[in-house]
């Protein structure tokens, strides 16, 4: 394909296969956070450089010191904002903040985030359910922050959730996916889109999430903690594109002896 | 009057409406249905005693002393 670019083939290739969530098809499967980046500017650089056409943001005190507008900066680059009820431990608060939320961001898409405690950030399953089922009635599209569960993820979908987001390990740690069998399972009997949430450190742990058959990857720290955020954020541009494509594409099975490439008939005889 | 401000006391006008305290906190003028004057995104929310003030409802309602209210906006995050 003689002219074809790299980067227009990438971008054909996110046209064909759209990553379809409320109805609404997005054109990367890369779904970026926003925690931990020094600036403002250079956090802007690195989500164009990922390509993310959907970002996340806190709700939190207004402050005339702080400078500039994080939901300007998203609005001006056409990237979706999905609001977080992070730092929330309990139903009511998540209700309330996602409430705030919306009306300060004129969206009712919310990514559900009900902690048990700050040492481990890991989701406090009960609270959980029941700040789902709250919002979900108030007319929510929930983007559920859950456990690597199948039975709790099937829950949420079931309440009503619009995705269901498990983690791959404890959110900032960088470990990877802890239980890809686990996360296989919850793509298997999803009918929801499943988005690899927390944990993600380098750009081969997006590539098995998406090799496992989630449908989209989320992190944050990976690339605004990174030396290089811009740099890292393009890898996982890169990374969510490939994985996509080799579960498509179907992998070989796993064997146990060598097996050769080259066919042994018609080798040549030396004497 | 006074009233609490994202937790710290607050003076306003005796009948302010929850639009004037914006307007004050941020710099920014509002229209009456709440959105930016200046056509750009406002992006923050109101909880007054707990309560969510829908943006629609801002311009008419009036604070009252003692009031707490919680001004909530975008940040870096998740």
């Amino acid at each position: 394909m003689a002219g074809t670019t790299v980067a227009g083939a990438t971008q054909a290739q996110q046209a064909a296969d759209p990553f379809i969530v409320d109805g609404v098809p997005l054109g990367s499967r890369l779904i970026m956070g926003t925690g931990g980046a020094p600036s403002l500017d250079g956090l802007g650089a690195a989500l164009i450089a990922s390509g993310t056409e959907l970002t996340t943001v806190a709700m939190r005190r207004y402050s005339p010191a702080e400078s500039g507008s994080l939901f300007q900066l998203l609005v001006d680059h056409n990237i979706r904002v999905l609001p977080n009820t992070a730092g929330c431990f309990t139903a009511r608060d998540a209700v309330m903040t996602a409430e705030l939320a919306r009306e300060a961001l004129e969206t009712d898409w919310v990514k559900l985030e009900v902690i048990a405690d700050e040492h481990t950030l890991l989701p406090d399953a009960v609270e959980l359910v029941d700040a789902t089922e709250q919002l979900v009635n108030r007319g929510f599209k929930v983007f559920a922050y859950t456990n690597d569960d199948p039975v709790l993820a099937l829950r949420l979908e079931n309440l009503g959730a619009t995705a269901v987001m498990p983690l791959g390990s404890p959110i900032g740690t960088g470990l990877g996916i802890l239980n890809p069998h686990n996360i296989e399972l919850i793509v298997s009997r999803a009918s929801v889109p499943v988005v690899l949430d927390a944990g993600i450190g380098t750009a081969s742990d997006a590539v098995l999430a998406m090799e496992l058959g989630c449908d989209a990857v989320l992190l944050a720290t990976a690339v605004t903690r990174a030396q290089n955020p811009a740099m890292m954020g393009e890898a996982f541009k890169h990374a969510v594109i490939a994985g996509r494509l080799a579960k498509a594409a179907g992998r070989i099975p796993r064997r146990e002896h060598a097996l050769a490439s080259s066919a042994m008939e018609g080798r040549a005889e030396f004497l | 009057m006074n009233i609490k401000l994202n937790g710290t006391v607050h003076a306003v006008d005796d009948g302010a409406s929850v639009t004037t305290l914006i307007s004050q906190v941020t710099g920014r003028n509002l229209a009456p249905n709440g959105q930016a004057a200046d056509g750009q995104k406002l992006g923050v929310a109101v909880a007054r005693n707990s309560e969510v003030v829908p943006r629609s409802q801002w311009y008419v309602t009036a604070l009252a002393e003692g009031d707490d209210v919680e001004l909530v906006t975008a940040v870096q995050g998740g």
